[in-house]
């Protein structure tokens, strides 16, 4: 129990620490390698929940593409991210007070008064017997069907919307036309001439 | 669980989805000259869904997560109809801007799916999914003419400030569920009725109210409506104030009353709170604008204000008054866009009150249908416009909310003023350059004539409207 205390604090503390860093550090690569460790601790967190599927989804789909897409974007696009951090100086204070206020609402409101509803319970418990993932595979295509679909949808509507808005047809541009790639003939490209000695090509 | 049977209570969802995803198929190997098509397809797929929604019999499926009952058939006979329209508009005017994209009906097909989704959401992880659907579509149509730099600012302002929203009413829904341990809103009835609301619980619902009212832009969270409205499409506008409105006025309707109804005092406050600043704020901002898109966007403030008197009683008779004050909205605000589309002067659109000037003199019938929807937005007497109002304001008396009901017919009479300067820069003012003739396109003289009628002839026969509306609050709170 002890040691499960121990992992927990470990991993939550570098877990805020690097969370801080992102957001402060100067130079944006070092921000997203730190959000790497960020999930990779958020991920540790899962797994001494007894959440092991949600815990690897988070390695597997946040480190290995997302963060890695942030990276591409930070290194490839000139944006200049000192320029754009120029105004949190001054809006700093006010920021950190509003931010204060409502940590302090939430302690007032939130932890005095927690209690555990009894149907919540239950609900959270980690099934007996199966692991994580067969559990989900039970539920995620009955019982949330509708859910996963609905989700499903709103994935399309993103996809159609980043077409919509960034793609442009620029003239100029060769493409691919397999049908008539293939079916061009010998005939059509070339001409076989009988070129005469000291005459040259017509 | 029965799948079938849950297939079948979801029919309407299931004809627009597999619809809109056929017409994306016939588009995008077609390419943009197959717009027109893919438009009367998903315009017809609107009103299949529409008959599909009339013959659903109130059941519930996915295990409480999806209801089908006289109050979301109601709604959403009126979001397919008007987002229908919207197709038809969008579809005139995308081929006067010379900038046709088959995506158009496509996105507005699928924000209607969100729409749909909404209304029938009977537990918070659906209604999430509901409106992230609608929304990020809505996001995108606003941005539609992405070489506008008003629609892309647009866009980005929407879909910043709307994903804000979203997170503060995730927050609340994850309040929720941590104090009551469910998420479907008849669970959350009963928790409540058993142990009470705590201090706990009263965050959570001011969060979910936060999110909602941003979602029909009342005062504290409008912020973003007039320059979204104004920079948008004028079509995209008409959905934003039409179908989108009644979805997020349905779904808060459902999402607070349902969950808190042995809370009605917690939200009771909030909510006159939020509308009678709403009825003020859309009734004074409106009287400097010039604009007529944003003139619209306040006035869109102002009713979100009226028609969330109703909920505050949080009665029957308030839903009542709310689903018939909507449906008028709706109806009015369909007609009033086809009119400013219909704003081009030498084939550029124009927006400004001023473009209108003397237009009684070269253009009747159009400055006639224009006058009555402004008139019947103000709220006068003849037409449809004060049927809403009483029935709303009466409901507010009932349940002892005699202040607001005050402060609303007030703010009214305020408001009247600048409805009033349109239908006076209309007909007495010298001419300006006329404008173009023609309403902007096939059908839309059609939409306007049947808007218009429905407005002037409503208090004639209210009871088209009275008696669905009283079958739907009944069904929502018996």
């Amino acid at each position: 129990m002890i040691l499960q205390a121990l992992a927990f604090y470990l991993f939550a503390t570098v877990l805020l620490a690097s969370g801080v860093v992102v957001v402060t550090s100067r130079n944006p690569v070092y921000s997203v390698l730190f959000l790497i460790l960020a999930f990779f601790n958020a991920a540790g967190l899962f797994v001494l929940l007894g959440a092991e599927f949600i815990a690897m989804i988070l390695v597997i789909v946040y480190v290995g593409a997302v963060a890695v897409l942030f990276l591409f974007v930070v290194m490839m696009l000139d944006v200049d991210f000192a320029e754009l951090k120029k105004g949190v100086q001054s809006y700093l204070l006010p920021g950190l007070g509003i931010g204060g206020l409502l940590f302090a609402e939430l302690i007032i409101a939130v932890a005095a008064h927690w209690h555990f509803a009894p149907h919540a319970a239950p609900a959270a418990a980690t099934p007996k017997g199966i692991t994580n993932t067969q559990a989900l595979g039970h539920i995620l295509y009955t019982d949330y069907v509708y859910y996963f679909q609905a989700a499903g949808l709103v994935l399309l509507v993103a996809m159609i919307g980043a077409i919509v808005l960034t793609l442009r047809h620029r003239d100029g541009v060769r493409r691919q036309k397999a049908w008539t790639q293939i079916s061009r003939e010998p005939s059509d490209a070339m001409a076989l001439v009988d070129v005469k000695p000291g005459e040259g090509v017509e | 669980m029965n799948i079938a049977h849950d297939l079948i209570v979801l029919a309407p969802e299931l004809i627009l989805a597999i619809g809109s995803m056929a017409a994306l198929m016939i588009g995008a190997w077609q390419g943009d000259g197959a717009t027109r098509l893919v438009s009367f397809l998903m315009a017809a797929l609107m009103v299949i869904a529409g008959a599909a929604v009339c013959v659903g019999v109130p059941d519930t499926a996915f295990n409480g997560a999806f209801v089908v009952d006289a109050f979301s058939g109601f709604t959403k006979v009126l979001i397919l109809g008007s987002a229908a329209l919207c197709i038809l508009m969008a579809e005139n005017f995308f081929e006067k801007e010379k900038m046709v994209r088959f995506e158009m009906p496509i996105l507005i097909g699928l924000a209607t799916l969100g729409m749909l989704a909404m209304v029938s959401a009977s537990s918070f992880l659906a209604l999430y999914l509901g409106l992230e659907l609608q929304s990020l579509a809505l996001y995108v149509l606003a941005a539609f003419q992405r070489d506008n730099t008003r629609s892309t600012e647009a866009g980005l302002k929407y879909f910043v400030l709307g994903a804000l929203s979203s997170g503060m009413m995730l927050y609340g829904i994850s309040l929720i569920y941590g104090f009551t341990g469910t998420t479907t809103f008849t669970g959350v009835a009963e928790v409540i009725g058993q142990s009470g609301v705590g201090i706990g619980l009263i965050f959570g619902l001011v969060f979910l109210i936060a999110g909602l009212v941003f979602k029909i832009s009342a005062v504290p969270f409008h912020m973003w409506a007039p320059d979204v409205y104004e920079g948008s499409p004028t079509p995209v506008t008409a959905f934003f104030t039409t179908a989108a409105k009644v979805a997020a006025f349905a779904l808060t309707i459902r999402a607070v009353m349902i969950p808190f109804a042995h809370a009605v005092g917690q939200y009771q406050q909030i909510i006159v709170v939020v509308s009678v600043l709403s009825m003020w704020l859309g009734s004074v901002a409106a009287i400097g604008q010039e604009n007529i898109k944003r003139l619209m966007a306040y006035s869109s403030i102002g009713h979100m204000g009226y028609a969330l008197l109703g909920l505050a009683a949080g009665t029957q008779e308030g839903v009542r008054g709310m689903l018939i004050y909507i449906a008028f909205y709706a109806v009015t605000n369909i007609g009033a866009f086809v009119c400013i589309q219909a704003m081009r002067r030498d084939g550029e659109a124009v927006e400004n009150i001023s473009d209108l000037a003397g237009l009684a003199r070269t253009r009747p019938g159009y400055a006639f249908a224009f006058s009555a929807l402004m008139w019947s937005l103000a709220g006068l007497p003849p037409v449809a416009g004060i049927v809403a109002k009483i029935y709303v304001f009466l409901a507010a008396m009932h349940a002892g909310l005699i202040i607001p009901a005050v402060l609303g017919v007030l703010a009214s009479c305020v408001g009247a003023y600048y409805y009033l300067r349109i239908a006076k820069v209309i007909y007495f003012d010298e001419p300006a350059k006329p404008l173009d003739a023609g309403l902007g396109g096939r059908g839309m003289g059609t939409i306007l004539a049947l808007s218009t009628a429905f407005t002037v002839l409503l208090l004639v026969v209210p009871w088209v409207l009275v008696g669905p509306a009283q079958a739907a609050a009944q069904a929502l709170l018996p």
